[in-house]
């Protein structure tokens, strides 16, 4: 029977006894050096159930200074360090595939090859290691690390300064280079003084957005000394004001946000059904394929998501536009002057093509990994930062934006396109063949689908429901901005994003989209051709 | 004057007589014939085919102002739900102090939820006329007021089929709220008893079965008499040159406003039959794509034509209780087939092709019913 | 018309049961010993397809599996047992229907099926009025006991409650974001759990902060950045989140990108597993918190072989199991037990015979059917590794027992549940002394039958 190292129940003491008396055995006969033996009883340490006992050892490590300290370090940090069952073995593992894992020895980096997961122990930890131990690397870092992992570091010394630590950070400040960190181990420092009472440290902390900042404040608020209190108080409101601004200009940011994915799922479809009068319920399945594409390209190309995501944005268009294509050959055209009729028909094509998704790929989401530079946030101060995946996806549709308007104004195509909507016969006996104009407005709009699908499979799931999330909204951005207006388009996307955002906070999610919904509902009562209605004759058509 | 007699009409009477032979027919194999018979219909089965012609009602409703109207509308599946709430909340306030907490007024998702009273808009709902007289007013009123806004400014042809998306949408995230007091995702359920009548009994499904039958037949003849008029005429005018209608002096917004609410009404009432028969209502019935899947039935069965929106309904719920049987995965790609096929070559839906049919057979000219072109102006 | 109505229900049995036949050749085809009595009929009642077929079809598989060890392992009381696979679509009327399908027309044993609340509230009439037997998976709200329902998942008190314990005695929590997709399991969960940290811990009304989400709600910005303005008021905050599915991947994505980490605002998840976190990079959200009942994480040799099987079964080495398999696992264990205990299938006697029935669990342990229908289950809190899986980071010392009514709702703190003789009755009010609802006017008529 394998007796189970691990186990929460005191009554199973004599277990762990029984397996450190396995390990020691498997241990004793080994010729060791010296600095080995220090090493395992080092990580022996570290394989107790009760995780203040691990943080103790975690502490030994750091202080031991041992040569593989920082490996262990990073392993546990990762949780990749890991115990063999029967010989007591440490080990660190690199790679996991199906049921067995791919380890090395931790004591001396030497390779083992497979091992079975059955017969590993996970040293596991928590939150309040994981933390510490971020907090060991990061203030090693704090003196040999980049200039960020400096920064970092000082940033997450504010509100957490103990005694000890004042005169250390105070030489390191004075030999620090960067004016940036200096700035903020300067603010770590004068929290730790103003929790002292020392009225003068408020000067160095007013105006700061910090939120470890303003809790000592607001702290100091209740200080016994008048002096403090005022200052405080003063630091306080001037704050607050700050905050106010930072928040509207958040708010801001997460409409246009909003709005700039709207924008990239209704734009396609402002062209297919603004332009050509094709209602396309399958538009959200052509955003999912593109979505798709994302994802094929990430497992085409593992290990480098940034490359695949880029090659994403032409391979996305072309799929869109192709599968856009077919349907326009295989469906549309037989409907023509029938646009109620073309919704029933693509509505049809989008659940084909969400069963085709499930069937062939997986009912199941799929993983697209966000490449590193799109991950994290573009600090602006302390209370604002801008999440960067959003903000290139922002950026990614006011460009797809600029060149749908450069096309439509400025090329041959977008002329034709333009002359056979205004009159189709007219363009015809001009000599402009209407039904390629038609093929190639469809797979531009379909296209256009398709890098939209692109940009959100990095905000949300990729999976066969994708583009049922943003048909409807997809048609209301359209018909709210005046069908067949580009521009109309990007108004009214943005605006039903910022008013969704600004209704958010005190409506909710729910309600929020509820008012939007109806808010369009009756503006389209009012203005039936919506923000931007289509003059002349192309109107009654 | 405005209203003709439907029944001199012999589509008309093929129908009913159709219909009535059937549900005597399921009603006689049900009591008559002995379980594990060859012939014998189950209770399960007398279940099934209420539900489908609660379905064929909602799709006749649907017919009357897509077929004869020109309105495509997507959000019928809400006035379908609003009609199946009405009659919801009616069957919670029956179950009294039955509940699982024993409270005499409020519904046991109130109880947990905390709420200490009733919310105004349950009041009068533990009476059965008020509860069947909301179950046309209110989807009528809802009607009423989005169809008069909407007819009023003109809204016509795509912009108002995506308008009324949006209403039932709204309505679904409205709906799933639980602070409104409708139960949200849970909606309602554990009914007891109809008017005194246990609904766990095989009788009292037989017996709304037999309603639903009814139902359908009275809806029937309500809208072919509305379609047959001189009001209906104007109808058809509408959807086929709304301006030249208007131009000859008609109000047309009147008649859509009429039409629209009486169809919403038929709606109400499919809903109020299906839920005591399906033993839940919940907002999934607001569902956007609940009501484009209706105007697949009346598609398939054939636009602007009554007793198509009824074969449409039947055939299509059929295929999906089979299909989902049989083959789940298969069941989308034959669903959405069906869309295009239908639009594409069948643009006349089967009752189309009933009628071609028999003009052959007849060889006598068409009494054209069929829309010449699509309304879009 | 009249022709088409008519041939409907010979066709619709025949179609019917030739697939279904079909489908339990299929399930039970490795397997092929002649019995001279029909098959033991198991329904299984979980959506293949709409939006539940991505939880559910894992479930049906689980049941397929299960029935197909136990035919190889002799089948039961020297039947074969054979499962009936029906499709109601994440549907919730149709949940009703394809109930009644099965014990109407099938005439099934036993049900394992539904996931969501409303799925199951739909199919309960069906169930008691038809006297069906129904084995449901899933951790649920509570405030229900059926004397046709056995629950096999956690009821509230056994996962909320010890997951916010752990917070506050381990983490030091002191300031708690409950959010929630709006439906009734979040809505009940978030309730009791107001109630318990203001009566437990004395918890301040404005360190609490409730929020509810629409299904699939995709935009978080705003709430996220809602909570992390709420955590940086110097109290150690936590996140109880009831968020279900798949609006999960976006907002566990916004809290990685905007930079809130597990160390300064830990997430606890009560309807995440790790097949929720396919579809999502893990590397942010490592830390994080869930609470179940098992992972696949679990460290015993139950939890080896149901794995091993499951990877020989799906034919996938990559599948993962969840917390509602084990509870599949359990329901169907303790099924055959009790059936075995009572000598039949009959719907009364296994009833009768399966309260007290202890089977093992996966998790070393064993689970016990107590009289109000729910059962034993050790609670767990894992965090999220690098990989997708939950490592383990505490564990009740034993078993909780699910308790169906709780004590933190005024509506239900004097409700309990006895199946019992004599009480049988799923909520019988300690206050008042009898038992409320339904169940009350049906004894009456036993009562006075007898």
């Amino acid at each position: 029977m394998r007796i189970p190292c691990y186990s929460w129940t005191p009554r199973v003491m004599p277990r762990i006894v029984t397996c450190l008396l396995i390990s020691l055995l498997a241990w004793f006969p080994m010729a060791v050096q010296a600095q080995e033996d220090d090493g395992q009883a080092l990580l022996e340490a570290l394989d107790t159930r009760s995780f203040d006992d691990k943080s103790d050892a975690i502490t030994a490590i750091i202080e031991s200074e041992h040569e593989r300290a920082d490996v262990w370090l990073q392993a546990l940090l990762d949780s990749d360090l890991q115990r063999l069952k029967d010989s007591g073995r440490f080990v660190i593992a690199l790679e996991t595939a199906g049921l067995d894992v791919t380890v090395e020895d931790a004591m001396t980096g030497e390779a083992i090859g497979e091992v079975s997961r059955r017969d590993l122990d996970r040293l596991t930890i928590n939150n309040a290691l994981r933390s510490q131990l971020r907090s060991a690397i990061s203030l090693v870092e704090l003196y040999n690390g980049e200039q960020d992992a400096r920064l970092d570091a000082a940033r997450r010394l504010i509100g957490n300064v103990e005694e000890e630590q004042v005169e250390p950070l105070t030489n390191r400040m004075a030999e620090e280079p960067s004016a940036a960190v200096r700035h903020r181990l300067n603010q770590a420092l004068a929290v730790y003084r103003l929790n002292q009472g020392d009225v003068e440290a408020v000067e160095v902390l007013s105006g700061s957005l910090n939120s470890n900042v303003r809790v000592a404040l607001n702290r100091a608020t209740q200080s016994e000394d008048p002096l403090v209190v005022d200052a405080a108080t003063t630091a306080l409101a001037d704050i607050e004001q700050n905050l106010k601004i930072n928040r509207a200009a958040e708010t801001l940011y997460f409409g246009l946000s909003m709005g700039s994915v709207l924008v990239l799922a209704a734009i396609g479809l402002a062209i297919t059904f603004g332009v050509m009068g094709v209602i396309n319920m399958a538009h959200g399945e052509l955003i999912m394929l593109g979505a798709y594409t994302t994802w094929a390209m990430q497992q085409l190309l593992p290990g480098q998501p940034g490359l695949a995501l880029i090659l994403a944005i032409p391979a996305g268009f072309m799929v869109s536009a192709l599968v856009g294509v077919a349907i326009e050959r295989g469906v549309i055209q037989f409907l023509k002057g029938r646009p109620l009729e073309t919704l029933l028909a693509t509505f049809g094509i989008s659940l084909i093509l969400q069963q085709l998704v499930r069937t062939v790929i997986s009912p199941l989401n799929r993983t697209v990994i966000t490449p590193e530079w799109m991950s994290g946030s573009l600090v602006v101060n302390d209370a604002l930062s801008l999440t960067l995946n959003r903000m290139y996806v922002l950026g990614f549709a006011l460009v797809v934006f600029a060149g749908l308007i450069l096309i439509m104004r400025h090329t041959r195509l977008g002329l034709e396109v333009r002359a056979v909507t205004q009159n189709r016969n007219m363009a015809r006996s001009m000599g402009i063949r209407a039904t390629r104009v038609d093929i190639m407005t469809f797979a531009l709009g379909s296209g256009v689908a398709g890098l939209a699908g692109v940009a959100l499979s990095q905000l949300t799931n990729v999976g066969p429901n994708l583009g049922q999330n943003y048909i409807i909204d997809s048609f209301m951005v359209v018909v709210f901005g005046g069908v067949g207006n580009l521009w109309g388009t990007l108004v009214a996307g943005m605006s039903l994003g910022i008013i969704n955002q600004v209704l958010e906070p005190w409506a909710g999610a729910v309600l929020a989209k509820i008012i939007v919904l109806v808010f369009i509902i009756l503006f389209i009562q009012k203005r039936p051709r919506g923000l931007f209605p289509q003059k002349g004759r192309a109107a009654e058509g | 004057m405005w209203l003709t007699r439907p029944f001199n009409e012999r589509s008309t009477q093929i129908f009913l007589l159709i219909l009535t032979v059937a549900v005597i027919a399921v009603t006689v194999l049900h009591l008559a014939v002995p379980a594990g018979h060859p012939l014998y219909v189950s209770g399960y089965t007398v279940g099934l085919l209420g539900k489908y012609l609660t379905y064929a009602l909602l799709a006749v409703a649907v017919d009357l102002v897509w077929g004869y109207l020109g309105i495509l509308s997507l959000g019928h599946g809400a006035f379908f739900a609003i009609g199946g709430y009405a009659m919801g909340m009616y069957l919670m306030r029956q179950i009294g102090d039955r509940g699982t907490y024993g409270d005499p007024i409020l519904p046991d998702f109130m109880v947990f939820l905390n709420w200490d009273s009733l919310p105004w808009f349950w009041y009068g709902f533990d009476m059965a006329w008020f509860a069947f007289a909301m179950v046309l007013i209110a989807p009528g009123l809802l009607a009423l007021v989005f169809g008069w806004l909407a007819f009023r400014s003109r809204v016509t042809g795509v912009y108002l089929s995506i308008i009324t998306q949006a209403m039932t949408f709204a309505l679904m995230l409205a709906f799933f709220r639980n602070e409104m007091g409708f139960g949200g995702n849970n909606g309602l359920t554990d009914f007891r008893e109809l008017l005194g009548f246990d609904l766990r009994s095989g009788a009292t499904r037989l017996g709304l079965f037999i309603a639903s039958g009814v139902a359908l037949a009275l809806g029937y003849v309500v809208c072919r008499s509305i379609v047959g008029s001189k009001l209906g005429r104007v109808c058809v005018a509408t959807r086929d040159a709304e301006a030249r209608t208007r131009f000859l002096g008609y109000r047309v917004e009147r008649f859509q406003l009429f039409v629209f609410v009486v169809s919403a009404m038929l709606a109400g009432v499919a809903g109020a039959l299906y839920v005591p028969q399906v033993g839940i209502i919940n907002p999934s019935e607001f569902d956007p794509i609940f009501s484009i899947e209706i105007v697949l039935w009346v598609a398939l069965g054939g636009r602007a034509s009554l007793y198509g929106a009824v074969i449409g309904a039947v055939l299509v719920n059929y295929a999906k209780t089979v299909f989902t049987g049989v083959m789940p995965d298969a069941w989308l790609f034959a669903l959405g087939g069906l869309f295009v096929f239908v639009t594409v070559f069948l643009p006349q839906g089967v009752a189309g092709l009933l009628g071609h049919l028999k003009r052959r057979r007849d060889d006598e000219p068409s009494d054209s019913e069929t829309p010449d072109k699509e309304a879009t102006a | 018309m009249t022709t088409f109505l008519r041939k409907t229900h010979p066709k619709t049995s025949r179609v019917f049961s030739t697939a279904l036949l079909t489908a339990a050749m299929m399930g039970t085809s490795a397997h092929a010993i002649a019995q001279d009595e029909d098959p033991i009929k198991v329904g299984i009642l979980h959506s293949l397809s709409g939006t539940m077929a991505i939880s559910e079809t894992v479930l049906k598989d689980t049941v397929e599996m299960l029935i197909e060890q136990q035919n190889e392992a002799g089948g039961l009381l020297g039947r074969d047992i054979e499962a009936v696979v029906v499709d109601p679509a994440s549907d919730w009327p149709l949940f009703a229907e394809r109930a009644r399908e099965l014990l109407e027309q099938e005439e099934v044993d036993v049900i394992f099926g539904n996931w969501t609340s409303v799925s199951r509230k739909s199919v309960l009439p069906v169930v008691e009025e038809l006297n069906g037997l129904l084995f449901y998976p899933v951790q649920y709200e509570g405030e229900e006991s059926s004397e046709n329902v056995f629950y096999t998942g956690a009821a509230p008190n056994q996962q909320s409650i010890p997951a916010v314990n752990y917070l506050h005695d381990q983490i030091g929590v002191e300031r708690w974001v409950l959010a929630g997709t709006d439906y009734v399991f979040p809505r009940t969960t978030n309730r009791i759990l107001e109630a318990y940290l203001k009566e437990e811990f004395g918890v301040a009304d404005e360190d609490i902060m409730v929020n509810y989400t629409p299904f699939g709600h995709s935009d978080w910005q705003n709430i996220v950045s809602e909570i992390s303005r709420f955590g940086s008021e110097g109290k150690k905050t936590a996140v109880v989140s009831t968020i279900n599915g798949d609006a999960n991947v976006p907002f566990y994505r916004e809290l990685g990108n905007q930079g809130i980490d597990a160390a300064d605002i830990p997430v606890v998840a009560f309807s995440v597993g790790a097949e929720a976190l396919t579809g999502i990079d893990t590397s942010p959200l490592v830390g994080h918190l869930a609470a179940w009942n098992y992972f696949m994480s679990v460290d015993s040799d139950a939890n080896y072989d149901f794995i091993d099987a499951w990877l020989a079964h799906t034919g996938e080495d990559d599948a993962v199991t969840n917390d509602p398999m084990e509870a599949h696992y359990i329901g169907f264990n303790m099924w055959v037990e009790a059936v075995q205990k009572a000598g039949t299938t009959d719907v009364d006697a296994v009833k009768d015979a399966i309260i007290g029935v202890t089977v093992p669990n996966l998790s070393g342990g064993s689970a016990a059917m107590m009289p109000n229908h729910h059962i034993t289950k050790p609670v767990m809190i894992g965090e999220i590794q690098d990989n997708g899986q939950f490592a383990i980071v505490w564990q009740t010392p034993s078993t909780v027992a699910g308790d169906a009514w709780s004590d933190y709702l005024p509506g239900s703190r004097d409700l309990i549940s006895d199946w019992r003789k004599p009480m049988e009755c799923g909520n019988y009010n300690v206050v008042e002394n009898r038992c409320m609802g339904s169940n009350a006017e049906e004894q009456a008529e036993e009562a006075l039958a007898e």
